[in-house]
């Protein structure tokens, strides 16, 4: 092996073994770091994973929703407009959808009620997700009460909804079109929006202009827009609860920063005699070096796999509230996992930086002891 | 500003570097000022053993520097979304007039801290400090660029506001935003094709003529950043249709993705890397007439040359490996 790469397994040996010697110190040291990192990586993990999620259902969502606002709030749309929107060059298909909240009051929960055309569903009965089934304790072919607006209606259970489309569908009620409207008292010839596909996604702009146009109470929304906000939303939470965690990292660095500065006699002592016995300033540099290096990796790795645990396995379970949003019928599922380069580089960035920084200046300062001074302290 | 996690860790990263950066270059301040090698004061004793820290220091920003110049592209690219008309890092980018030099700033202070890096490990190779007084004079250049850089990247992450939707027509704010996805376009294949392939033989003939009689170190490095441009513009200009096998498609950030097998980081980091020891050549090039530098200093020039030649013999194969195995033929 060449001298020179000789000389830096030497110097990790020893780093190692100066590490292993005080224990008690460097495992206090890395359970904190180890801490810091987890809280952090478990924000950007989880985060990251939303907005895989929001991403992915947003596939199957319309190019562009038309909603009719009157005095600034949503209003029920005339389903004429479709057909003058259909005429608009570059639209493929325009879809009236029906659907509306229902607050339960037995549950303390807002149900989203659909109509959906699919023939299989019967009149007076319906399809409801799994979060519903779970809170009004149902099962296929039992029976719910609503309260419509012409008092309480009936309905079958007739299919609860796989569990996969958990996240889109829990708190879910699917009926046909004339249940919905009974129940909200919806008048025929009112939709609740309008679904637009558009065969080139790029002429979106120009036919939402064009509808703006025509009907200047119209309100449409694009799926990029949609999904430019939750994306925002996603990373303004993970931000915020970033600077939120900046007073802990802040505080880690003065722990630090306080480890590194309170050289104990010893290991001056121990500085001292590398020196006398030919160390140079350098060497003792390099060695400072690499038991910062192993003291971050080791809390960055252990870090990094408690949260990973943590958030794909537990659903991240301490931080899930303040990031998802507030809701009474949550939906029960599993984050995929979903890392990459991207989100450790930022970690790293966040959490061993900071670090490394705050010890520079005691390291210096150890390395540069004069070696009679030390020994003889 | 947008509040992403990694806009923030940039923020503390460019921040962290200002910090060591001032530091460092008080410390050059005082090591200037009061460098006398022939004394045998407690300062100046004090002033040696500031060196170890300046250069720790400086060490350890420039690692930094490098990293958060990725760091910075890849939060542009994954914040293309939020931006109308943005279609990657190009677009977020151009979203106000601080974007692009930022990046400027950020490759010329990782060109300059890398230069330093060199001046110092020559520096330390003589016993008597034979490079101090230019390498603090560096350091206190080096310093104002890397405050001009972190104003730079607070100025343009401060800029960013997302289009989010709004309560009334969301859709239509957009629109005046047309600029985005007009595409860096480069200059013609036509000009930069013979361009790289004159820059990269004169590159090649002056680091053989370095090697061979340890003259003109001056012309290898200017030829060595020369390379860096030509390459980068030829990159822009045809290189990367080659690799992305779209004959339009002329954006130098997407080669960092994942689509294209992260080639983008061999890509730059051989220009970089080439284009720093290049730099470095010539900027000891003055020193050689130190009495004790005189057998070291041509030897570490003549590796460095050889790096320098390496990394763009590597450059050019993975480009040209990709220009003749592409099915896109211009």
């Amino acid at each position: 092996m060449r001298p020179s790469v000789q000389r830096y397994r030497n110097i990790l040996d020893f780093a190692l073994s100066s590490l292993l010697r005080r224990k008690g110190r460097n495992l206090a040291l890395i359970c904190v770091y180890t801490l810091v990192v987890f809280v952090i990586a478990s924000l950007i993990f989880f985060v990251q994973a939303l907005k895989r999620e929001a991403r992915e259902l947003l596939v199957q969502a319309p190019d562009m929703v038309v909603q009719r606002m009157v005095a600034g709030r949503h209003d029920p749309m005339p389903v004429a407009q479709a057909e003058t929107i259909r005429a608009i060059r570059g639209v493929e298909a325009v879809q009236p959808r029906l659907w509306g909240y229902y607050y339960d009051p037995v549950y303390g929960g807002n149900l989203t009620v659909m109509a959906t055309d699919d023939t299989a569903l019967a009149v007076e009965s319906v399809w409801v997700g799994q979060g519903v089934a779970r809170s009004m304790r149902v099962k296929e072919g039992d029976m719910i009460s609503l309260r419509g607006y012409a008092g309480p209606m009936l309905f079958s259970i007739q299919k609860v909804l796989p569990e996969e489309s958990e996240l889109v569908s829990s708190d879910l009620i699917l009926m046909s079109p004339q249940d919905v409207r009974s129940l909200f008292n919806l008048s025929e010839g009112l939709a609740t929006d309008l679904a637009v596909q558009a065969g080139n996604p790029r002429e979106l702009p120009t036919i939402a202009a064009k509808i703006v146009e025509q009907f200047p109470d119209a309100r449409p929304i694009l799926k990029s827009e949609i999904l430019r906000t939750y994306e925002a939303i996603f990373d303004w939470r993970g931000g915020l609860m970033v600077v939120v965690l900046s007073s802990a990292i802040l505080s880690f660095i003065i722990f630090a920063w306080d480890k590194a500065t309170g050289l104990s006699a010893e290991e001056r002592k121990e500085v001292g005699i590398l020196k006398s016995i030919g160390w140079e300033s350098a060497d003792v540099l390099l060695l400072k070096f690499w038991e910062g290096s192993v003291v971050s990796l080791t809390a960055f790795l252990g870090g990094v796999l408690l949260a990973y645990v943590h958030v794909f396995f537990f659903s991240a379970s301490l931080f899930e509230h303040a990031l998802k949003g507030w809701s009474v019928l949550f939906p029960r599922y599993r984050l995929l996992p979903a890392l990459d380069g991207y989100q450790l580089a930022v970690l790293f960035f966040l959490t061993v930086l900071p670090y490394t920084a705050a010890t520079l200046v005691p390291i210096w300062r150890a390395a540069t002891v004069d070696p009679d001074a030390a020994m003889r302290s | 500003m947008i509040q992403h996690p990694g806009v923030l860790a940039l923020l503390l990263a460019s921040g962290l570097v200002s910090l060591l950066l001032l530091a460092a270059g008080w410390q050059g301040l005082r090591i200037l000022r009061g460098w006398n090698l022939q004394s045998g004061s407690e300062v100046q004793l004090d002033l040696e053993r500031r060196t170890y820290l300046v250069s720790t220091l400086v060490a350890n920003a420039l690692v930094i520097q490098i990293l958060s110049l990725f760091l910075f592209i890849f939060t542009a690219e994954g914040l293309h979304t939020q931006f109308v008309g943005a279609m990657c890092a190009a677009g977020s980018l151009a979203v106000n007039a601080f974007g692009y030099p930022t990046l400027l700033a950020k490759i010329a202070t990782c060109l300059v801290a890398g230069v330093w890096l060199i001046l110092h490990r020559a520096d330390t190779q003589g016993h008597d400090y034979p490079l101090i007084r230019p390498k603090y004079v560096l350091l206190l250049i080096l310093v104002p660029m890397v405050l001009a850089e972190t104003w730079l990247q607070a100025s343009y992450l401060a800029g960013l506001k997302a289009d989010v939707m709004t309560s009334c027509c969301g859709s239509l704010f957009g629109q005046g935003r047309e600029g985005l996805v007009a595409e860096l376009a480069g200059l013609p294949p036509r000009i930069m094709q013979p361009a790289f392939w004159i820059t990269l033989g004169a590159f090649v003939a002056a680091g053989v003529l370095l090697l061979r009689t340890r003259r003109g170190a001056g012309v290898f490095s200017v030829l060595s950043l020369a390379f860096l441009l030509v390459s980068v513009t030829s990159l822009v200009s045809f290189f990367c249709l080659y690799i992305y096998e779209l004959p339009t498609h002329h954006c130098p950030f997407c080669l960092l993705q994942r689509e294209y097998g992260f080639v983008g980081y061999p890509i730059y980091g051989t220009l970089l890397g080439g284009a720093i020891l290049g730099l470095g050549v010539g900027a000891l090039a003055p020193f050689r007439a130190r009495k004790s530098l005189s057998e070291a200093l041509p030897r570490m020039q003549a590796r460095l040359a050889w790096s320098a030649l390496v990394l763009a013999l590597i450059f050019t194969l993975i480009v040209g490996i990709w220009m003749v195995l592409s099915p896109l033929k211009l």
